[in-house]
C-alpha cells in the first residue's frame, strides 16, 4: 500500500500543479496542454484505484477527443500564436467563489457517499479485480441500471453535433 | 479465458525483476533494430519499384545506411525558428516517439500458444508471456496511444509558427482523428470473437484450433481486416494517405520547421509505428505468433512465423507506398467517414447478430438473410437519403444561381 | 504491490525509459553539434522567400466539425467495447439496445452527409 500512496502523492501534485499553471498561463494552447497533464494524472489514478476502464476511457475521450477539440477550435479563432493578450478579466472574484462552492460540493458528495469506503485491495488478483470493477464489470453496470441513461447519451450527443453543424453552416 | 501474465503471480524476487527487465530491453532492441532495418529496407525496395539502385554504400548492400543518416543528423546545427514556441516545440518530438514506443509494449512476440502452455515460456524459473505488459484493456491501450501520437503531429505543426507546417498538422490531425473512428470499430470485431481486449487473449482465441481458419481475418471474414489495414495506413500517414506531408502542397508537412535530431525524432516515429501497426495487424487478424512447431528448440518457431507475418505487412506497406498514387484529402475524408465508418458499424452488427444467433440456436439460414435483408434496407435508405439531400442542394444552388442573374 | 499494478508499472517505467533515451540523444546532439544562428537562419520556412504576415492561418470550421464528429464516435466506441466483451452476457438484448444506439449516432453522420459538412468542395 505504501508504493500507492506515494505514486498518488505524485500524481495528485501533478494535477493539481498543471491545474494551477493551466489557469495562470497566458498561452491557450499552453492551457490546452496543462489541461492534458490533469486528465492524464486523474486517469492514472484511476488505473490505481484498479478501474483501468475508466483509466483509458479518460485518455481515449477526454485526451484523444476533446482537447483535440478544442484544440481545433483554438485554431478555428484569430488569435496569433502566443500573443492572446490579457485573457483574464473583472469576474475573477466570481470565478474563485464558484470555483470553492463546487469543490465544497463535490467534496461534500464524495465524503458523504464513500467516507467509510476502503481502497480496493489490490493485491487480489485479476479474475477477482476484473469481476469487480474491469471493462465487464461496467458492461454489466450499463445494460442493467444504466440503460436508459446509455440511451439517452446517444440522443444528448446527436443534439450537440446538430447544433455545432446548425452554427457552423450559418445559413 | 481471462488470465493474466502469470510472471508476477509469485510476488516480486530477483528474478521477476530480471524478466521484467529483461522483456523491456528485448523489446527496446526490437523496436529500434527493427527501424534501422525498417528505413533500409522501404528505401532499397522503392528503388526496386523504381529502377534505383537505392542506398549501397554504408557497409554490404547499403543496410548500415540508417545509422549513417543518424549520425549524419546528430552533427547537424538545430535550428528553432523565432516565431517558434520553446516549450512545445521541444515536446513535440516525445509525443511522438513516446506512445510508439508503448504501443509495442502490448504485442506478444512469441510464444507456443497450444497445447498446456498457454503462451507462456519458462525463463529463469518462472513462467511469463513474451510481450512487455498485459494490461487488461489491451487493445483499448493502442487507440489511448494512437491518440496521443496525435497531440505529436498537432502540436509540431503548431508550435513551428509557420504556415506550412499548421496547415499540415491540421491536416494531418483531422485526419488521423478521423481514422481512429474507423479504426476503433473494426478492432471491435476483434473483441467480438474473443470476448476479451488483451491481446494475449486474441492471439490464444486465435490459436486455439491450430488451423488458418480460426485465425479473426477468416472468422470475421475479411472486411474489419481491410478496414483495418486502410484505417492504419492513414493513422500512420503513409502513401496513399501522406497528407501530412504532400511535398508538392506542403513542402515537409507538420515537421518542416525542424532539423537536426529533431527532426530525426519524427522520422524514429514514423517508422516505428509502421513496425507496430504492422505487428497489431498480425497479433489481432493473423494469428500473432501462432503456427506449426518445426524441428529444434520450439520456442523459437513462434518467434520465426511473427517475425515472418511481420515481414509480409511491411513489405505490403512499401509496396502501396510504391504503386497507388496519393489520394485528394476530399477523397480522404470521404473514404474514412462516408465508406468505413458505415461498413464497419454495419458489419460489427452483423457479427453480434449471427454470434448471438448460433448462440440461442437460431436458424443458420435465417438469421444471416434477416440481417443481410435489414443490412441492404439501411443502405437503401441511406443512399436515397443521400440523392434527395444532392438533389436538394443542386436545386438550391440553381437557385443561387438564377438570384445572381436576374 | 499487486500483479495488477505491476503490469502497468512496467508500461509507465518503458514509457519513462523511451523519453529518457530521446532525451539523451538530443542532448547528446546539443553537445556535438555546432550552433552558429543568423537571422536568415530563424526565418521560418516558405519556399525560399521572406515569410509573409504572421506565421499562423486560421483553419477552416470544417475541420471542427471532424472533431466533434470524432468525439460522438469515440464515445460510441467506448461503449462498444464493454458490450463487445460480454456479447453473450447480454444476448439479443443487448444487441437491440446497442442496434438502437448505433442507430441514433449514425443519424448524426447521416445529418452532417445530409447537410453537406462532409464536403470539402
Amino acid at each position: 500500500m505504501i508504493a500507492q500512496n506515494i505514486a498518488f502523492g505524485i500524481l495528485a501534485a501533478s494535477s493539481v500543479l498543471a491545474a494551477i499553471r493551466m489557469v495562470t498561463t497566458k498561452n491557450v494552447v499552453h492551457a490546452a496542454l496543462y489541461l492534458v497533464v490533469v486528465l492524464g494524472s486523474v486517469a492514472a489514478n484511476y488505473i490505481l484505484l484498479a478501474a483501468e476502464f475508466v483509466a483509458v476511457v479518460q485518455l481515449l475521450v477526454y485526451i484523444g477527443a476533446i482537447v483535440v477539440l478544442f484544440l481545433f477550435g483554438v485554431m478555428l479563432t484569430r488569435a496569433k500564436l502566443g500573443h492572446e493578450g490579457e485573457l483574464d478579466n473583472d469576474q475573477r472574484g466570481l470565478a474563485a467563489v464558484t470555483a470553492l462552492l463546487i469543490l465544497g460540493i463535490l467534496g461534500y458528495v464524495l465524503v458523504d457517499y464513500f467516507g467509510d469506503d476502503k481502497l480496493p485491495q489490490l493485491n487480489r488478483t485479476h479474475e477477482q479485480l476484473n469481476a469487480t470493477r474491469g471493462t465487464g464489470a461496467v458492461g454489466n453496470a450499463i445494460f442493467s441500471t444504466y440503460l436508459i441513461p446509455f440511451e439517452v447519451v446517444s440522443v444528448l450527443l446527436l443534439a450537440a453535433l446538430v447544433g455545432a453543424i446548425v452554427l457552423a453552416r450559418r445559413d | 479465458m481471462f488470465a493474466a501474465d502469470p510472471l508476477f503471480s509469485t510476488g516480486i524476487d530477483f528474478g521477476v525483476v530480471l524478466i521484467a527487465l529483461a522483456k523491456s530491453i528485448i523489446g527496446f532492441l526490437f523496436v529500434l533494430i527493427g527501424v534501422i532495418f525498417m528505413i533500409w529496407f522501404e528505401r532499397k525496395l522503392i528503388a526496386d519499384f523504381q529502377n534505383r539502385i537505392g542506398p549501397n554504400r554504408a557497409g554490404p548492400w547499403g543496410m548500415l545506411q540508417t545509422l549513417a543518416d543518424g549520425i549524419k543528423l546528430i552533427f547537424k546545427e538545430d535550428l528553432r525558428p523565432d516565431g517558434s514556441d520553446s516549450l512545445v516545440f521541444r515536446l513535440a518530438p516525445y509525443l511522438s516517439v513516446v506512445p510508439a514506443f508503448l504501443t509495442f509494449t502490448i504485442v506478444p512476440i512469441g510464444g507456443i500458444f497450444t497445447g498446456a502452455h498457454q503462451g507462456t515460456v519458462h525463463l529463469f524459473g518462472h513462467d511469463t508471456f513474451l510481450q512487455v505488459a498485459d494490461p487488461p484493456i489491451g487493445v483499448l491501450f493502442l487507440l489511448a496511444m494512437s491518440s496521443i501520437g496525435i497531440y505529436g503531429a498537432m502540436l509540431a505543426g503548431w508550435a513551428s509558427g509557420s504556415k506550412y507546417p499548421l496547415l499540415g498538422s491540421v491536416r494531418a490531425s483531422a485526419s488521423m482523428i478521423s481514422y481512429e473512428a474507423a479504426l476503433g470499430l473494426s478492432v471491435v470485431s476483434v473483441v467480438l470473437m474473443s470476448g476479451s481486449l488483451t491481446t494475449h487473449d486474441i492471439v490464444a482465441a486465435q490459436a486455439s484450433g491450430g488451423s488458418i481458419l480460426d485465425w479473426n481475418i477468416v472468422v470475421t471474414a475479411f472486411v474489419p481486416f481491410v478496414v483495418f489495414c486502410i484505417a492504419a495506413t492513414a493513422e500512420l500517414n503513409r502513401p496513399p494517405f501522406d497528407f501530412a506531408e504532400a511535398e508538392q502542397e506542403l513542402v515537409g508537412g507538420f515537421h518542416t520547421e525542424y532539423s537536426s535530431m529533431r527532426f530525426g525524432m519524427f522520422y524514429l516515429a514514423e517508422f516505428m509505428n509502421t513496425i507496430t501497426m504492422s505487428a497489431i495487424i498480425v497479433t489481432l487478424f493473423l494469428g500473432g505468433p501462432s503456427g506449426p512447431i518445426g524441428p529444434g528448440p520450439d520456442q523459437v518457431w513462434p518467434f520465426f512465423w511473427f517475425l515472418l507475418k511481420l515481414l509480409v505487412f511491411l513489405a505490403a506497406f512499401v509496396w502501396v507506398r510504391g504503386t497507388v498514387p496519393r489520394y485528394r484529402y476530399d477523397q480522404l475524408m470521404d473514404l474514412g467517414w462516408k465508406r468505413l465508418i458505415p461498413i464497419s458499424l454495419m458489419w460489427l452488427l452483423f457479427i453480434a447478430g449471427i454470434r448471438i444467433g448460433r448462440d440461442q440456436n437460431w436458424s443458420p439460414v435465417l438469421v444471416p438473410l434477416a440481417a443481410i435483408g435489414l443490412g441492404a434496407l439501411t443502405v437503401g435508405l441511406l443512399a436515397g437519403s443521400m440523392r434527395t439531400a444532392a438533389i436538394r442542394r443542386e436545386q438550391s444552388d440553381e437557385d443561387d444561381l438564377g438570384e445572381v442573374s436576374a | 504491490m499487486s500483479d495488477f499494478l505491476q503490469a502497468y508499472l512496467t508500461v509507465a517505467v518503458f514509457g519513462g525509459t523511451a523519453g529518457l533515451l530521446i532525451a539523451g540523444v538530443l542532448g547528446l546532439g546539443r553537445l556535438i553539434r555546432p550552433s552558429r544562428p543568423n537571422p536568415d537562419k530563424l526565418t521560418t520556412y516558405e519556399s525560399g522567400v521572406d515569410p509573409v504576415g504572421s506565421g499562423f492561418s486560421q483553419s477552416q470550421v470544417r475541420y471542427y466539425i471532424f472533431a466533434l464528429l470524432f468525439v460522438l464516435f469515440d464515445v460510441e466506441a467506448v461503449f462498444i467495447f464493454p458490450w463487445a466483451v460480454g456479447l453473450e452476457t447480454y444476448s439479443y438484448f443487448g444487441l437491440v439496445e446497442m442496434g438502437i444506439f448505433v442507430f441514433i449516432l449514425v443519424l448524426g453522420l447521416v445529418y452532417a452527409w445530409r447537410k453537406g459538412v462532409l464536403r470539402w468542395v
